[in-house]
Formats: structure tokens, sequence, C-alpha cells
């Protein structure tokens, strides 16, 4: 063994190493250094687009934060441009709760299926074909959703509005599926066995072994689940934009169209005059929709410890 | 997608820092948004056909484009408009020519509905009434009593723009529209949808069906084609314009020749106009 040989070789090997050790860590550091500065730029920029909203007179005087309360109406391309951001509120909100109600329990109740009762080969199957599911692109999920689910709904339901919240919300649901299903299974087969054999030994049948002590010992991962599906659905934008219609209207009811602040952004962005008031707006929406989806993420986080910290202390 | 109004202006930019657009032989094209695809087809095939040749095109909408020809920063400007007489007073004051009008290609609009639909014919009025949401039931303009759904395009096209301007007199739609990415989202969703109504180029139309257009309720009604594009008799119709400070000369006159050829009127075709003749 070169270690082991008394001498210079020794001496020069190990310093070898030693540069070896640390372009290694140069190199890693690097790249985690790259992916912070990436993600910095990136929302540096957002907000510095956003900003003339916030800032600049001549933009606010067609399009500032009071304006986008006081009309219920997106019309931004026009002699008078109308920049009410409450219809764009309402219809992200209506959709994300459709798919979560439509997507939480499936998702939630597979990953306990696949985690506590199916066989190992079952469970091999049905894991891959789910997370498949995360793998097929937005558009063709709302392509779909455009054309067949949306007829489906329409002749199941009988709704007047053919695309509406609750066809785009659905076809979202089934995007989302994945991403909970994975982080709730692994959370749940992070239990640990001991737990399952106590329960068993004690009487318990399996199914109240499951939903008793499985499930509620994983749930701080299933709920890290549950809202990192919820940050996904907040700001997935190629399913609504295809799916929902995108009329931007207020109203509760969920066969209506509606149209979400990703659908807006995406639709509009690519025509928009560069720093123009319209463009500006664009970008505060994108400004909102990260400031959301972090608000989620670090909730997800702060629930997460706060169960782990219950649990280790119970 | 269409490549997008940023992309674009990083384009221009960059070729304009590498060529001065008025040393030699580069020809600028400026202008309407509706035609920016027109009009890099254009370029694209002629560049191809004629070594040597360089034509750029951008976009910006009609008034920019005709803004640069004002300020004489393009050689050629597209609008989708006519010159306004304001505009033409500014371009007699700096050049002393009212400009050259060259129309290169027509646009034609058409309105699908469902083919169950037994509407067959609207006014611009009914059709007005209809997308600013005053009309809200098939029966009020001859139909079955079903509520009118509503498609429209995107607030960034310029089909948006032309359908805005001239059937609503730039009034707004009504926000119950539904918005689609793409005339071809738009004519899917009216094939499947018996109550929708729908606007678009008519080249697209497929598994829907095409209403005829009266200016007026007693007008005649008139279905868009080739003919009624070309003579402006149906009323969704108009035509597209190069606009330049004199007329052309040199490679300008190569190219604007060759766009009004044949080929070029060809290309306008394949791309969802209507050629002049």
């Amino acid at each position: 063994m070169a270690l082991l040989r008394p001498g210079i070789d020794a001496t020069r090997h190990r310093r070898m190493q030693l540069w070896r050790e640390r372009f290694i860590e140069f190199a890693l550091r690097s790249s985690a250094l790259f992916a912070v500065v990436g993600l910095l730029l990136i929302i540096v920029f957002v907000f510095r687009e956003a900003a003339p909203v916030l800032f600049d007179r001549e933009t606010q005087r067609e399009a500032s934060v009071p304006g986008f309360f006081a009309t219920p109406l997106w019309q931004p391309v026009g002699d008078v441009p109308k920049y009410g951001i409450v219809p764009l509120l309402v219809g992200t909100f209506k959709v994300v709760v459709v798919a979560m109600v439509f997507a939480t329990p499936l998702a939630v109740l597979a990953a306990l299926f696949s985690s506590e009762f199916a066989s190992p080969r079952v469970r091999e199957a049905i894991k891959p074909v789910i997370e498949i599911l995360a793998g097929i692109p937005s558009v063709v999920m709302g392509f779909f959703a455009l054309m067949v689910l949306a007829s489906w709904l329409q002749q199941w339901t009988g709704s007047t509005i053919r695309l509406n919240a609750v066809n785009a919300g659905i076809a979202l649901g089934l995007g989302v599926i994945p991403t909970i299903y994975t982080v709730a299974e692994d959370a749940l087969r992070a239990v640990p066995r001991s737990y399952r054999e106590a329960s068993l030994g004690l009487g318990a049948t399996p199914w109240q072994t499951a939903w008793h002590v499985a499930l509620p010992a994983a749930s701080a991962g299933v709920g890290a689940a549950v809202l990192l599906g919820l940050a996904r659905a907040v700001g997935e934008t190629m399913i609504v934009l295809m799916a929902s219609g995108n009329a931007a209207i207020i109203s509760g009811d969920p066969f209506d169209s509606v149209r979400t602040l990703s659908a807006s952004i995406a639709a509009e962005l690519a025509e928009v005059v560069v720093g123009s008031p319209h463009y500006s707006v664009l970008f505060f929406l994108g400004a909102l929709l990260f400031t959301i989806t972090f608000i989620i993420n670090v909730a997800a986080g702060v629930f997460v410890e706060r169960l782990r910290k219950r649990l280790a202390g119970a | 997608m269409r490549p997008s109004r940023h992309a674009r202006a990083a384009v221009l930019f960059t070729l304009l820092a590498a060529v001065p657009s008025h040393a030699g032989r580069g020809i600028t094209v400026k202008g309407s948004d509706t035609m920016v695809i027109l009009g890099q087809r254009w370029a694209e095939t002629y560049m191809n056909q004629n070594a040597g040749q360089v034509v750029m095109v951008t976009g910006g909408g009609s008034g920019t484009g005709i803004a640069a020809l004002i300020n004489g920063t393009t050689d050629v400007c597209q609008s989708s408009r006519a010159m306004k007489p304001d505009e033409k007073l500014k371009l007699r004051d700096r050049f002393q020519t009212t400009g050259i009008e060259i129309p290169v290609a027509k646009d034609g609009l058409a309105v699908y509905v469902h083919t169950s639909n037994p509407v067959r014919e609207l006014s611009l009025e009914q059709l007005r009434g209809i997308y600013m949401g005053t009309i809200t039931n098939w029966k009020q303009v001859g139909g079955s009593e079903a509520t009118i759904i509503l498609y429209s395009r995107e607030n960034n096209s310029g089909t948006y723009v032309f359908f805005k301007d001239v059937v609503l007199g730039g009034r707004d739609f009504s926000p119950r529209a539904q918005t689609l990415p793409g005339t071809a989202a738009v004519v899917n969703a009216v094939s499947k949808d018996a109550n929708g109504i729908g606007y678009g180029g008519g080249a697209y139309a497929k598994g829907v069906r095409e209403v005829a257009l009266k200016r007026t309720a007693t007008a005649p009604a008139v279905l868009p084609d080739v003919k009624t594009v070309q003579d402006g008799s149906y009323p969704l119709s108009r035509p597209l314009y190069f606009y330049l400070r004199k007329k052309p000369e040199g490679d300008v006159r190569r190219f604007v020749d060759w766009v009004l050829s044949d080929a070029g009127q060809q290309l306008a075709t394949q791309v969802g106009y209507f050629p002049l003749r």
C-alpha cells in the first residue's frame, strides 16, 4: 500500500491526495454556488422588471397596486387598459382548490396502498407507472384536457361552459398526483418496521395499523408532500392555459371558465412591448406567484419540523 | 409559438451592432406583428434564392413600424392598417413625400360556429353584440334556445386587435369570452362546443362552419373566400401593406418585386393569408 510506504513517496502521495481533495471540494462548492447565484439572479430579475409598478410614476398612471383591485376587468390591451387582478387571484384559487381536492386523497391513499398493502411485486409495478405521469409533458396533459376530458365532463355534469375550473383542476390534479404520491410514499416507507409489528402484535388489523399508526407516524412527510403538490399546482401553467378557457371573471361557480396568474403570464408575455406598463404588470404577477409558492414552501418546512419535534418528543 | 418580441429585439440589436442598417446591402423591414411571420418567411426564402442579399425583419406593431419609417430607421414598414393622415403629414415634413403604399397581401378573418348550429349568417352589429356580451342567447340571432359560448384569441394576437378594432369598434370584449392560445385551439374548442362561436384565419376552418357576415342588417351575407376577401366585399378583410419613403430602387425594388411575384404571393397563401390576385 502506497500510504504505508515510508519516505518521500508517501509525502508526495499525500500531497497529491490533498490537492485532489481540494479540487473536489472546490468543484462541489462552485456548483452549489452556481445554482444559488443563478436562482438569486432570476429572483432579482423578476422583481426588478416588476419594480416600475411600485416606483415609476409613468407606469403607475396606467397600472398601480391600488388600480389592480379597483376594477373587476382584466383587459390589458386597448385604448384604456384595465389591469384588475382580482379575477386572476380568484381563478388561481378555484383551480388549485379543485386540483388539491381531487389529487390529495387519491395520491395519499395510493401511497398508503403501495407502502402498506401491496406485495413487493405490485409495488414495483405501481410506483414507476404513477411516476411516469410526472413525465408526461404538461402541454400534452393540457391538450388531453382541452380535447377529451372537457367533453367527458360536459356530458357527465351537463355544464354550459365546456372549459371550466373543474376541467382544468382535474387535469392539474393529474399533474400533481405524482409529486404528492412519491414524497408521501417515501415518508410512509420510512416509518420503522417496529411500529407496525407492535401494532399488529397488539391485535390491530392491517387497516387499523396503516390508518392509525403508519399514516400518523409519517404525517410530517405526507403533509410536506401535499404542500409541495400545492406549490406545483399554483405555478403550473400549460395545463391551465389550455384547459381553463382563460376568461377573467369573478365568480364562485366551479363550472365557470377561469384565468389564472400563471396562464396570463404565459399567454401575454411573449408579445408584450418590453418595458411597457403591461410588461411590468406581468412581471409583478410573476413576483406575486413567486411569493405565494415561496410562502407555501417555507410553510412546508416549518410544518415538517414541528411535527418531527412533536413525534420525537412523544 | 411565435418568437418573443424580446428575442426579436435582441436579435435586432445584435444585427444592428454588427451591420449598421444604412451601410450598404441590408434591407430593414419593421412593423406589424400580424405580418412578422409573413415578412420573415418572405425574407428567408428571398435570401435563400438570392445569395448576398440581407433582409432583416422585426415586429413591434404597425404604429412602431410607421414611426420608424418617419424617423428613417427602416427601409420598409409593414403595416396591417393604412397610414393615418397625421402620420403622412409627419413623413412629408421630414422627407418631402407622403410615402409609397404597396398592398402586398390580403388578410381575412372567419367567424366559426359548431357544424350543428342553425345560424348561417350574422350582421356585424349582431356579432358585436355577441362579443360584447349584450346578446347572450342564440335565440336572439335566429338560433336555438342556448347560451352563446364565446371563444376569443389571447390579447397579444394581431387577430384579437383587428377583431376588437373592426367588430367591437375598440370597445372591450365581454369578460366571459374565453381566450385560447392560437387559432387552432379556438377551432378545436368550437368544433366540440355546440353553442360556441370563435374567430380566426380562414385557412384553419376544419370541423367547424364559417358564418356569412353582413355589413348591415339588410346587406347581403358574404362568406370569406379568395374572391370576397380580395375584392373587399367580405366585411372582415383587410389589405396588408408595405410602406416606403420613396419609389423602391435597387435591392429594395428587387425584394418588393419578388414579394409581389407569384412565388411571393404563393408564400403568403402558405402562411395563412390571401394573395392579392
